[in-house]
Order: C-alpha cells, then structure tokens, then sequence
C-alpha cells in the first residue's frame, strides 16, 4: 500500500513486468522512449533481456522470434513508429505470435508536433497491416488503467496468440499522477497454452473448431516447431488450396470474435432518464467525466460509455448503451475516426455529434459542453 | 533434411541446391540435435528451403530473417540459430546485416549470392555486377556490386568466408561457420540457371574471372573473435551488481487546505532543476493526502531554453489533466517568461503571480508578486532557485505543510542534494517572512 509518482509509460513497464514479461525490444521515439529505460530497470533482473533495436523494423522482427522461443515480449513506439511495425504486425497475426504492441500515440501524421498529444492511430490499428485482419487493441485512460490493461494485454495476447495493442498517447504516457498501483484490482494471470508431451507430431495452428486457439510449443521445446509467413495449412506448412487458406482465415477471425464479450472492457456511467449519451476513450474520457459531472449540476441528464476495448469494435456494449439515445456526443482527439463505429450502430433516429480536433491540446470538458449542447 | 515433401525446389543446376545439401551435410556431420537448430529463412528462392530439414524452420518476411534469428538467439542462446538468406533478402535488410555483426549476435549467416532475384523474375541485386543484365537492367546495371564479406567484416563481423557453389570443401567450412560461438558469416557465390546464367553467359570459369576481376578476397575473410552478445549482455549486467530496489511508497500524513483542482505553473529555464523541484513539490501535496498530476514541457535540447513545469492539486481524483485557468504561477527567468508569456496575458486576476523583479511582465490580471529571486539565487545556487521559489508559494498559498514538501525532499533527494534542497526551501519560505514584512 501506498502511493507513487509516477507517468504512464512506468506504469505500462510495471504492467508488463507483472504480467511476467521477459524480453523488450524497441527503438527511441519521443514519447514511448522511456518505456525502453523503465524495462532496462526492470527486466535484466528477472533474467530476461532488453535490446535496442536498429529501427522499428528489427525491434519488432527480435520480439517476434523471442516470443517464438517461448518468452513474453513487449515493444513500444509510437505512431511513425507502428508505420514500420506495420509488415511485421501482419506476420504476428500470421504465426499467431502472443505480443503485445504500446503505441504512445503522438500528434501526425508524419513527425506532426513533435512532440505533442493527439490520439490518431485509432482506425490506423484497427487495419493496420495487408489482409486486414482482427486485432486486439486497448485504451487506457489513467496511470492506473496503463498499468491494469497492460497487465491485460499480456492475458490476452497469450491466450488467443495475437498482437494486442495498448493505445496510450502522450498526455498520459508522460504525464506523472500519483497512484496506488498495489490497489489495483487484476485478473489471474494467464499464459500461453503449451502442448502436452509425447505426442507422434506437433502441429503449429492445429484447431478442432475455428475459434479454437492452437497449443504452443516454443522453438527449442520437445516437438520441432515451423512458423511461416506463408499462407500455411495447420502443419505451418505452405499451401495454395483456396479451402485451407478460407479455413485459416476464418480461424484467425473467429478465435478473437467469438471471444468478444471476454474482451470487450469498459466502464459506464449511466443516469436514469438520460437521452444524452457521451461515447469515448483513452485520455479523452477524464474530460467527458468532467463534463458530465457538469452537465449534470446544470440538470442535464447524461450518461457516459467509456471504451477500453477499442478493437475488436464492442458492439453490444456500444448498441445497448445506445439504445433510447437521442443524441449521442463522441468527442476525439482526431478528426473521427471511431465514430464512424458508432455512426454505423447508432438507432436511425439518434443525432451522433462529434467533438473533433488535432491541435495537439487535450478535448476540454468546456469543448465538450458547448459543442455537445450540453451548456 | 527431409524428403516428406519431396525433393529441393530449385531449377535444375541452381546453385541453391548445392548449397542446400552443402548445409545438410554440415549438420549431419556436426551431429546437432534437431530440436536444438533452428533454420530461418526469409524471401526469395532460397527461402523455400526451410521446410527441408528435420529441424525447427522459422520463414519470415523478405529480407528480415536475421532479425527473427537474433530474436530467437537472445531468448534461447544455447539454440544454433542458422540463417539462409539471399542477395537480394542481404539488401533490403542491409542494416539487419550490419548490426548483427557489429553486435556479434551468435548466429550463423549463410547468403546464396546469386546476383540477381530469382523468385521476382530476375532483377538486378546488391551484388549484381557492374554492366550485368537483368530484368531490370536490360542495357546493362549502372551499379556496383556490394562485396558483403568486405561490409560484414567492416561492421565487424567474427568470421567472415566467401565460398562458391563449386568449392569441394563447401560443407565442411559451412560446419567451420555453424561451430563458430560469434556471428559468423557466408558469402556463398552461384550460379541462377533460370536467369543471370544464361542472361550474362556466367558459367563457372565467368564465375572464377569475375570473382578475381573485383580483387576481393576468398576463404575467411575476417576472424576476429569477440564475446558473444548474450554472453556478454549477461556479463555486463552481472558485473554491475546492481540491486534492484523499489521507489519509497507515500503514506498520507500531514493536512491539506486544497478545497478544489488547483493549478500551478513554474517556469523557468533549462538547468535551473525546474522538473525535479516540480515533482518534489508534487511529493509533498501526496504526502498530505493530495490527489496530484505533473506535466513538463522543455525543448529536445535539453539543456537549453525554457523549462516549465505544470502541477494540479485536487482533493479528488484529478480527471481533465489540462490547467485552463492557473491559481498560482511561479516565474523565475527569462526563458520562462518568453514561453508563457501568452499565459500570463491571460491570467485570471485569482492567479497568484510571483515573479522575479528583474522580468519585464506582460500586461495580466493576475495578483503580481515581484521578488528577489535573483538574490535568492545566488544565496541557495542558481539550481536550487526552483526549489526555493515553490516552497515560497506553498508557504504563502498554505496548500498544505510546507513539512510535507520538506517530507519530500528528505525521502526522494539524494544524499548530497538533500540537504541543499532543504536548505533552499528554508531559505525560499524566510524570502517570503521578508518581502511580507516588508
């Protein structure tokens, strides 16, 4: 027990050191850099292994063989940097690689305000390497939330083998606030599920049904293992067969939807009576707090649906907070990019107003107010 | 090797199989566990050969092998980590190539050079010689070609060779290179039946003539043994004995008077500790039950220009982290006047501003304290000036104990800082007795 003083980026190394996290790699950018630094302090001690890669390119391409040979691997840039991730990413998902991927997001594109807040990447991580497959990606809000989804994360990037995303931005990856991280409430930890032994033959993607997620067995371990950045059949092996190709596709798919309830995280904030309703995440969400708790001092009746599962898209969650809503407010620090989600599940006579913007300053709870109607 | 899924892929005469079964021979003859090795290969012909061995196969993206490669070699260092590449993977990851022999990462690197790319349809290389003609040099390359032992051995690689399909000790020096404990590397020059061969009538005395024509040099070019990296990685750390201890926690044990989100500033210039001094005066509001956020903003050239600091109070969970409107700004040079001048202008007149007397002040509406912080500079030293300054305006704002920032200092400065931060709170909370006084 107790309290810190310390930034979002500590709290997603002590995150992933919670979560057993035992090899980092990752190349400087400003304002994912010190995740580097914190990791440097915390991971050679358990035995693992921190790297400073050459580019964004190589830091992912360690990780991923790292995570191969049975380690739990963490890398952190920001957005520039997920550019280079981007091939890489796609290979993960291909290999059905557990990692998980920080992006402090930065405002863009390009270099953008070096180096100033924005939340941008949103639809960016959602399609963000060739194929356009399912991904996992989080939003935390606080210091304590960087710390718990990072920890979650890893939960989830082990259990279903895919990359999961944590989208910090800059205005909580080094903005410090005290905390009490020991109170913060964690699921069981979970870890990859490894194959028994003494079986005639291992294979690499080998599902009974397509969500089903594949038993692990690590480069180096009892059984000879492949990986391929081929479309491969179950034995990882290169095939050209339209049916094993639509099978394996669908597998990479279902393995994450079917478990959408298990991922979707949020919290609301429900006032009865309210046909007002603020959809959002990451840092933005402390604003709409603010804002809410405004609104209602004036009488306002408004409710709050905070995501912290942005990807895969929490459908139910979002369409039955919904439902009822007349107007639905959706503030971004971009120029809308998950309010296209909510634009295409909100009821046909609700009014979805955005509050947009990429100034590199944070939503003001008065920005939400006036522009939402709320005042 | 395997013949599960038949045999070797490759055109007939390719210098891949070759060397391939070159490679099969070596680990037989090394009698290495198969669940010890791993092959990765990446894309590119030779990259389809992963699959035709009995041992682990890791085949990833064009030209990025090497960096799954040291991604398996760091996790597992006891595992042979073999890489097959070819000259066209060798240049899109040039600087995979690089660093993994100035790092010395423990792999075997084993290039299939063939001057052109076969899988693409027969574009020209890295190592395509000068005036060859490919597919996408049909007049002739203007390039030049790369001679990859003379880069690896310039990078530093360990053990360096260049070899050709034709060499009768082909599989004995590629055991020489698996065996090496450092990165070792292969330049293996051959023969692309399907396009550079018949396109540059390159058979094997064009071969010979070519390679003597560059003058570069054959067999082991390179040895210069070094640790290894994951070994030396480990040595290092171990060497620094270093323990690994966590931060001092902050129980809440003095009051507060913060009734509602209170915001500071303190600006300033680089050097003058401004962040440090903001944070301890952060540590103190937390040991007196405060809820606290911290933003700092200073130039990428941090040592010079403007340093300023933002701190919030709250009695309750702090949400929006922004300060629209600050209730006390602390102002103590020149560079920090310029950076928030367009604030001070703004300021509402239920901001405290305390400023030192020598700045020229936009026009505000802020309550202006003018104060001697250059005098007070030169008595506690021009980097505690910041420390000094906060402890004035706690003492003056009484958000909470000025104790408790004293709490601060002693629990989270070191040793030799301790006392001369305290000293200039001390001195900071005296300035403010005086000016008030007076």
């Amino acid at each position: 027990m107790g309290f810190e003083f310390i930034e979002g980026n500590e709290a997603i190394a002590r995150g992933a050191m919670r979560a057993g996290c035992d090899f980092y790699a990752s190349y400087p950018i400003t304002p994912a850099s010190s995740i580097l630094h914190y990791m440097n302090e915390f991971v050679p001690h358990k035995g693992g292994t921190v790297i400073q890669a050459e580019d964004e390119i190589a830091s992912m391409g360690f990780c991923l063989g790292a995570s191969m040979a049975g380690r739990k691997v963490l890398t952190a840039t920001s957005g520039p940097g997920i550019s280079l991730y981007s091939e890489n990413i796609g290979l993960a998902i291909m290999g059905e690689t557990p990692i998980v991927i920080v992006n402090v997001q930065r405002q863009g594109p390009a270099t953008g305000s070096a180096t100033k807040g924005a939340e941008g990447d949103i639809q960016f991580t959602r399609w963000v390497t060739s194929g356009g497959m399912p991904i996992i990606a989080l939003s935390p809000a606080t210091v304590e939330d960087a710390y718990r989804l990072t920890y979650i994360a890893f939960n989830f990037a082990e259990k279903f083998r895919t990359p999961v995303f944590v989208m910090s931005s800059k205005d909580l990856g080094v903005t410090q606030e005290s905390c009490d991280l020991d109170s913060v409430e964690l699921p069981p930890l979970v870890n990859r599920k490894k194959i028994e032994p003494g079986l005639a033959e291992y294979l690499p993607h080998h599902f009974d049904k397509l969500e089903d997620v594949p038993a692990f067995s690590e480069f180096g371990g009892d059984y000879i293992a492949r990986y391929t950045t081929s479309m491969h059949d179950k034995a990882a092996y290169l095939t050209t067969n339209p049916a094993t190709i639509q099978e394996m596709i669908d597998h990479f798919s279902a393995k994450i939807e079917s478990a959408i309830d298990e991922i979707s995280l949020y919290r609301e904030d429900v006032q009865d009576g309210a046909d007002t309703l603020i959809i959002s995440y990451g840092i933005t969400s402390r604003s709409v707090n603010v804002a809410v708790n405004e609104a209602r001092k004036k009488g306002k009746k408004v409710s709050s649906l905070v995501l912290q599962t942005l990807w895969p898209c929490p459908e139910k969650v979002i369409k039955s907070a919904m439902k009822g809503m007349k107007k639905i407010i959706v503030p971004e620090m971009n120029m809308g990019q998950y309010i296209i989600e909510i634009e295409r599940l909100a009821p046909p006579d609700a009014e979805v107003v955005g509050v947009l913007k990429m100034d590199t300053t944070l939503v003001a709870p008065s920005e939400i107010l006036s522009k939402g109607g709320l005042l | 090797m395997t013949d599960k899924i038949g045999p070797l892929p490759f055109c007939p005469g390719c210098g891949h199989t070759t060397l391939i079964n070159a490679l099969d021979k070596a680990l037989v003859k090394l009698q290495l566990d198969p669940l010890n090795v791993v092959i990765v290969t990446d894309i590119g012909c030779i990259g389809l050969s992963d699959r035709y061995f009995t041992t682990h196969g890791f085949h990833g993206l064009h030209g990025r092998s090497i960096t799954y490669a040291c991604g398996l070699k760091l996790a597992r260092p006891d595992l042979t980590v073999i890489t097959i590449m070819g000259d066209g993977a060798t240049g899109i990851g040039g600087t995979h190539f690089l660093n993994v022999a100035r790092r010395n990462i423990g792999i075997t690197l084993i290039i299939g050079n063939n001057f052109n790319y076969g899988m693409t349809g027969g574009q020209h290389s890295v190592t395509t010689p000068s005036d060859g003609i490919t597919s996408s040099t049909p007049w002739g390359n203007p390039e030049g070609p790369m001679d990859l032992c003379g880069t690896a051995a310039a990078a530093g690689g360990a053990w360096v060779y260049r070899a050709t399909m034709f060499d009768n000790d082909l599989s004995d020096k590629i055991a020489d290179a698996i065996s090496q404990p450092g990165f070792a590397m292969m330049d293996v020059w051959e023969l692309c039946t399907a396009y550079y061969m018949p396109k540059n009538q390159l058979k094997k005395k064009e071969l010979f003539e070519l390679l003597d024509s560059y003058g570069f040099k054959t067999g082991l070019v390179a040895d210069n043994p070094r640790p290894e990296y994951s070994i030396k990685y480990r040595q290092q750390f171990e060497a620094a004995k270093l323990t690994y201890k966590d931060k001092p926690k902050i129980e809440p044990k003095f009051k507060h008077s913060v009734k509602r989100q209170t915001g500071i500033i303190i600006a300033g210039s680089a050097g003058q500790k401004i962040k440090s001094a903001a944070t301890l005066l952060a540590e103190g509001g937390i040991f007196a039950g405060l809820h606290v956020t911290q933003k700092d903003d200073y130039p990428i050239t941090v040592q010079t220009g403007h340093s300023v600091a933002e701190i919030i109070f709250s009695p309750e969970v702090i949400d929006y982290t922004g300060i629209e409107s600050p209730d006390y700004f602390v102002l103590i040079s020149e560079d920090g006047l310029k950076r928030t001048k367009a604030k001070i202008q703004k300021l509402p007149e239920t901001c405290v501003l305390y400023a030192s007397d020598d700045l020229e002040l936009p026009e505000t509406k802020a309550k202006v304290r003018r104060l001697p912080f250059n005098a007070l500079a030169k008595e506690v030293g021009k980097l505690s000036l910041s420390t000094a300054s906060l402890a004035l305006m706690l003492a003056d704002s009484g958000l909470y104990p000025v104790e408790a920032f004293e709490t601060a200092i002693k629990t989270f400065s070191s040793e030799k800082i301790a006392d001369i931060n305290l000293k200039a709170a001390e001195a900071g909370v005296k300035l403010l007795t005086e000016s008030t006084s007076a």
